[in-house]
C-alpha cells in the first residue's frame, strides 16, 4: 500500500522556489494498478520520486506498506558492457543480495517472459520494446512489491508502444504487483490502470478520480470497449485539453 | 564479418572489390610519400644539393644507429628514455584516474579544484624545470617528475569529463536501487567511462614523450633527448636526425599498442 497524505512539495533553485505538489492526496491499494495523468511539467516525476523517498515531502505524510520500490523509467538505462542476464543481476548485485538462489529466481523470471534466448546477448542486438522488456525484468529481479514506473513507454515508437506497453502491464499482473505509473498519454492510462488519477498544472493536485473496471484487465479488449471513447472525453475535460 | 564470395550478388562482390582497392591504394601511397621524401633527402645530399653536414642524410642516419649498435649505447639511451617515459605515463594516468575519481566524487572539492587545475593546465611546464633541479635533483626521477607533470593535467580532466558525461537515467536508476557512491563507481561509472579512459592514453602517451624529451633537456647523462641536445651542442646533426627518427619509431609503437588495446576492447 501506498498513501500520499497532504503532501506538499517545494524545490529550490538559484532563481527561486516552486512548488511542485500542493495537498496532494491519493492511494494505491495493495495489487492495483494505478495511474496520474497531468498536463506536462506538473510534477509527475517529482511524485514517483516522493513515494520511493529520493525526495522528501515538505510537508505532509507518505504512508508505505511493506516491500521495496522498484523503478521503470523513461528510457531503459540497459548498461551496454553487460549482457542481459548480467543486466537482470545488477539490482541483484547493488543490494548485496547476489545469491544463487535470487539469480535462479531472477532467470526463472526471465526465461517466463520469454529473454530465455537473449540471456547471453547485448542489449544492443535487442530491439526496443525487448529492451524495455529486459529493464522490467530487471527492476522485477529484486522482487519489489510496489513497481513505479516513470513513462517508461515514451521512448518506443507507437507500434512497439502499444505492444510493450500490454506486455508489461500482463507481466505487473500475473506477478501480482502493485503498480504505480506516471503518464501524459491518456489511452495509455484508461488501458493499463484500475485506477486513474487526474492530476491539476503546477502546483499539482488531485482533480479527479476513476476507477476503471471495463474490459476486463485486458488492455486490449478495453480499447475496444465503447466506454473507452467515453472515459477518454471525461478525462480529457478534466485535463483542460 | 566472413567473406564468403557465394552468397553475395555481383553488385556486392564489385563493391567489395572496389573498396579492398582503396585501402590497398591508400597503404600503397602511405609508404610511396615516406619512400620519395627518403629518397629526395638522399639523391639531393649524394648530389651535394644540400649540405648532408648540417641536413644528414637517410644513409648517415642508418650509418650512426649501426654506429651506436657498434659500440652498445643503442640499447642504453632508448632504454632510459622508454624506461623513463613508461614510468612518467603509467604514474600519470594512474595519479590523474585518482584524483579524477576524488573530484567526481565531491562536488565541493571539485569546484575548490577548478581554478588551480586551470592554471596548471595552462602553464608551461618547461617553467618548473630549475625548481625541479633544486627539488627533485638531477637524476632520473627529475626526468619522470617532468613526465608526470606535463601529462597528469590533461588525465585528470579527461578523466573527470569522461566521468560527468555518464548517462543521467542510469544515475537515476543505480539511485533508485539504493547504490552507494562507491557501487555507482564500480558498477556503472568505471565501465561506462572506459572510451574516455581509451582517449586520456591515447593523449597521455603523446604527453609523456614530450615531457620526458623535455626532462632530457634540462638534466640528463642519457637517453635519446640527450643524443639531441649533445648532438646540437657538437654539431653533430647525424645524431639529432637519428635520435629523432628512433623517437618518431617508438611514439608511434607505442601509440599502436593502445589503439590495438583499444580495439579489442570495443570487440569484447
Amino acid at each position: 500500500m501506498l498513501e500520499f497524505k497532504d503532501i506538499v512539495y517545494t524545490y529550490h533553485t538559484k532563481t527561486g522556489e516552486t512548488t511542485a505538489v500542493k495537498d496532494l492526496n491519493f492511494t494505491v491499494d495493495d495489487g492495483q494498478f494505478v495511474s496520474v495523468i497531468g498536463p506536462s511539467g506538473c510534477g509527475k516525476t517529482t511524485i514517483l520520486s516522493l513515494a520511493a523517498g529520493i525526495l522528501s515531502p515538505s510537508s505532509g505524510e507518505v504512508i508505505r506498506g511493506k516491500g521495496e520500490f522498484g523503478y521503470m523509467l523513461q528510457r531503459d538505462a540497459l548498461f551496454s558492457w553487460r549482457t542481459v542476464e548480467q543486466n537482470i543481476f545488477l539490482p541483484l548485485e547493488v543490494k548485496k543480495r547476489n545469491t544463487p538462489e535470487k539469480r535462479e529466481r531472477a532467470l526463472e523470471l526471465a526465461e517466463k517472459y520469454g529473454l530465455k534466448d537473449f540471456l547471453k546477448k547485448t542489449p544492443s542486438q535487442l530491439s526496443g520494446g525487448m529492451r524495455q522488456r529486459v529493464a522490467l525484468i530487471r527492476t522485477l529481479a529484486a522482487e519489489p512489491e510496489i513497481l513505479l514506473l516513470d513513462e517508461p513507454f515514451s521512448a518506443l515508437d507507437y507500434q512497439t508502444r502499444l505492444e510493450v506497453c500490454d506486455d508489461v502491464q500482463g507481466i505487473i499482473k500475473s506477478e501480482k504487483k502493485t503498480a504505480l505509473l506516471v503518464t501524459h498519454d491518456i489511452s495509455e492510462a484508461i488501458a493499463l490502470s484500475d485506477k486513474v488519477v487526474v492530476l491539476s498544472a503546477r502546483p499539482a493536485k488531485v482533480v479527479a478520480e476513476h476507477i476503471i473496471d471495463f474490459g476486463g484487465n485486458n488492455p486490449k479488449q478495453r480499447r475496444e470497449c465503447g466506454e473507452f471513447a467515453a472515459t477518454f472525453e471525461v478525462l480529457r475535460k478534466e485535463l483542460g485539453i | 564479418m566472413k567473406h564468403k564470395n557465394e552468397g553475395y550478388s555481383r553488385e556486392h562482390l564489385a563493391y567489395l572489390k572496389k573498396e579492398k582497392k582503396k585501402k590497398i591504394t591508400v597503404t600503397l601511397s602511405r609508404w610511396l610519400v615516406l619512400v620519395v621524401i627518403l629518397g629526395i633527402w638522399e639523391l639531393f645530399a649524394q648530389l651535394k644539393v644540400i649540405n648532408p653536414f648540417i641536413t644528414s642524410s637517410p644513409s648517415r642516419v642508418l650509418k650512426t644507429i649501426g654506429d651506436l649498435y657498434a659500440n652498445g649505447t643503442l640499447f642504453y639511451h632508448i632504454g632510459i628514455t622508454l624506461a623513463e617515459t613508461m614510468a612518467g605515463f603509467l604514474l600519470a594516468v594512474i595519479l590523474g584516474y585518482a584524483i579524477a575519481v576524488v573530484l567526481w566524487a565531491s562536488e565541493t572539492v571539485r569546484k575548490v579544484a577548478e581554478p588551480y587545475i586551470v592554471v596548471l593546465n595552462a602553464l608551461p611546464k618547461i617553467a618548473l624545470g630549475p625548481l625541479i633541479i633544486i627539488w627533485v635533483g638531477t637524476g632520473y626521477d627529475a626526468i619522470i617528475f617532468m613526465t608526470v607533470l606535463v601529462s597528469i593535467i590533461v588525465c585528470i580532466m579527461n578523466m573527470l569529463s569522461g566521468f560527468i558525461a555518464v548517462d543521467k537515467t542510469k544515475l537515476l536508476l543505480m539511485k533508485s536501487m539504493g547504490a552507494s557512491r562507491m557501487t555507482t563507481l564500480r558498477k556503472l561509472i568505471i565501465p561506462a567511462s572506459l572510451p574516455a579512459l581509451m582517449n586520456t592514453l591515447k593523449v597521455a602517451v603523446g604527453l609523456a614523450w614530450i615531457g620526458s624529451i623535455m626532462g632530457e633537456y634540462i638534466v640528463s647523462k642519457a637517453g635519446l633527448g640527450y643524443l639531441i641536445v649533445y648532438g646540437g651542442q657538437v654539431f653533430k646533426l647525424d645524431l639529432v636526425m637519428c635520435a629523432t627518427f628512433i623517437l618518431c619509431v617508438l611514439a608511434g609503437g607505442m601509440y599502436g599498442i593502445i589503439a590495438l588495446i583499444e580495439k579489442r576492447i570495443n570487440k569484447n
